[in-house]
């Protein structure tokens, strides 16, 4: 935390709530769905979690009491800033044909101006390589852009760490360092509020804001200190490029007896971006609208090429996964594919454990 | 185009369902008959014989009699491409769980005079008899998937065959996991895209409509099922369901069934 933030008591995060929504921004805050917590759109302060924690493992996820107050007193929900940003489905072009020939024209949504409440370490760094593949190339990803143009980030430094996250040994958290508009610190009794930005300062301005005290200050990096205590560490980058030499290690043919290459683990990914495209005509033949989808690199056809699967089975797909991830990323992008948030784990229906295969192929002791 | 494709809906052994898929195409129906004849369909009382040369002929429902079997060869030889339609049709259907069971004893106990039935002792997916050229699943299919394999078909191009997991569209639509957070026996992740992801979306688990999808790993789906708390034989009803005879299902239902007999 470089200067020194301003603070606010509980009862006032309504009033930064509606002030981003004066500002013209519709809210998406943590809500409770079906036993998770997932980004949905927010009325106001009562859509939010209250007093709950989560409890994720390989393959689980609970909601459970805490007996506090707080609003964000638990790890992530399933899905990160990904769908707001390059949506899971998306029209992008479509075409028409009269007498005098076909003619194309884009379909741009309109993307309305979005402001994201809770936005943990994790899922900004992740933010940052979407950046990186969607904007930083010869062909700029113009519907992404549109929609990362309007947004404002309100961001969180968490105060609880599941047992699946591994955000500190990735270098991505559990504290925020960048990237945001707002970041907020939760304590027992109100919020530290850190501005990240020139849209951020005129929401803080508009705020009731107190110097906060010294041991609000303390509490803040105490709750930061026990967050760096994480179960999971995932070794180093460089060690990671490793993953390319042991392409034929015998724990590839173990994960593939467990994997149902179902694509939960990159759909859930922050940072996995793999798509289709698709069209569909109108009945009468004389228009179509092209489609943009997520795929996953365990579907069959993300690897056919004329004729045939590059990748035919469970273990090639996994494998595929694995070292782009971890490895091949690296050289494209500079930097590992994962950011430590731990989904990929926690949302496999038959609880694969990321890290721990990792290791398995690495022979790398945790 | 020079002249206007006919098109069949052929019915065997189904509940009639499929059809109605096209019947509720609603206005696009009006839009598909000007594109296309439709020479047979006996919902709607288009009745040409099965010799009657066709474009495409959409079949409905298992094969489950000698009859059945001669009027399918007949549509086969007269159909220039032929898809099935639906579960029934594709593998089989709910009706495919009497190919475990002796139909002989079975007839003998329901009917006073057996000798008057002729049935087969199985319930079989059209692929079973004939060639079959494309294979639209789902129990129903939907509107959409008949009107997008005509229309690509107007085309000249084979129909798109998706093959993925529901898991994927499930998530696309951003449902949260139930498997994960209720331990719901959900059969999304062996179950064949197509449907929307239907049930998950209103928090009910998939029951495999859509058949196996491609490349599943039944066995460690199963042994998930069961450390979730399903007895092995639960696990093997799961699997033996609207697609019990798909084979992928057929192994899985037999897999778990068999294990029950060992504990």
């Amino acid at each position: 935390m470089a200067e020194v933030p301003r603070y606010f008591p509980r009862a006032r995060l309504a009033e930064l709530i509606s002030v981003v929504q004066r500002a013209g921004f519709r809210v998406i805050g943590p809500r409770v769905d079906q036993g998770a917590l997932v980004y949905r759109e927010i009325d106001g302060v009562e859509d939010l979690p209250q007093g709950l924690t989560d409890e994720q493992a390989p393959g689980h996820y609970r909601l459970a009491a805490n007996g506090t107050q707080r609003h964000f007193s638990w790890a992530n929900g399933m899905s990160a800033i990904k769908p707001f940003v390059y949506a899971p489905r998306e029209r992008l072009w479509r075409v028409d044909r009269d007498t005098h020939g076909i003619h194309f024209r884009p379909l741009m949504s309109i993307a309305p101006r979005t402001a994201i409440l809770g936005v943990r370490a994790c899922d900004l760094s992740a933010l940052i390589l979407n950046d990186a593949h969607f904007l930083r190339n010869l062909y700029p990803d113009p519907y992404y852009r549109l929609r990362r143009e309007n947004l404002l980030l309100i961001a969180v430094n968490c105060s609880h760490a599941a047992s699946t996250c591994f955000c500190a040994s990735t270098g991505d958290g559990p504290e925020v360092s960048g990237g945001y508009d707002l970041l907020l610190n939760e304590l027992e009794e109100g919020y530290l509020v850190h501005s990240g930005s020139p849209s951020g300062d005129e929401i803080l301005q508009k705020l009731a804001t107190a110097r906060p005290s010294r041991r609000q200050l303390d509490q803040a990096r105490h709750q930061l200190d026990a967050c760096r205590q994480q179960q999971r560490a995932m070794p180093p980058a460089p060690r990671l490029t490793g993953l390319m030499s042991r392409l034929d290690h015998p724990s590839w043919d173990a994960v593939a007896e467990q994997c149902l290459a179902c694509g939960n683990c990159t759909a859930v990914c922050p940072t996995c971006f793999c798509h289709r495209e698709v069209e569909a005509p109108a009945l009468d033949g004389q228009s179509s609208v092209h489609r943009r989808d997520w795929d996953s690199c365990f579907n069959e056809d993300h690897s056919y090429l004329v004729g045939m699967l590059v990748r035919p089975d469970i273990k090639t797909r996994y494998r595929q996964w694995m070292t782009h991830k971890l490895a091949t990323w690296q050289e494209q992008y500079g930097r590992s594919g994962c950011v430590g948030c731990g989904r990929c784990t926690t949302w496999c229906p038959v609880g694969i454990d990321f890290v721990a295969q990792a290791r398995r192929v690495l022979e790398d002791e945790a | 185009m020079e002249h206007k494709p006919k098109i069949a809906i052929h019915k065997f052994a189904s509940c009639s369902g499929c059809q109605l898929a096209f019947v509720n195409m609603g206005e696009d129906l009006i839009e598909l008959l000007q594109l296309v004849d439709l020479v047979h369909m006996a919902e709607v009382g288009s009745m040409a014989p099965e010799d009657q040369q066709v474009d495409i002929a959409f079949i409905e429902g298992s094969i489950t009699t000698p009859h059945d079997v001669d009027r399918l060869l007949k549509i086969r030889a007269n159909s220039a491409c032929l898809i099935t339609i639906g579960a029934c049709a594709t593998s089989g259907g709910i009706q495919a769980l009497r190919n475990n069971a002796d139909s002989g004893e079975w007839m003998r106990s329901v009917y006073a005079k057996p000798e008057f039935i002729q049935s087969l002792s199985t319930s079989a997916a059209i692929a079973n008899h004939v060639k079959v050229d494309f294979e639209l699943w789902g129990c129903p299919v939907s509107s959409r998937q008949m009107f997008t394999a005509i229309r690509t078909l107007l085309y000249g191009v084979p129909p798109l065959s998706l093959r993925e997991k529901v898991c994927q569209e499930c998530k696309r639509r951003g449902n949260v996991c139930i498997l994960v957070t209720q331990d719901a026996p959900c059969m999304g992740p062996v179950t064949r895209t197509g449907c929307g992801a239907l049930c998950p979306s209103f928090g009910a688990p998939c029951y495999t409509c859509y058949g196996p999808a491609e490349g599943v790993n039944t066995a460690s789906f199963g042994q998930r099922l069961i450390g979730l708390g399903l007895h092995p034989d639960q696990v093997a009803r799961r699997f033996a369901s609207i697609n019990n005879a798909a084979p992928a299902f057929s192994e899985a239902t037999r897999l778990f069934a068999g294990e029950e007999g060992k504990s």
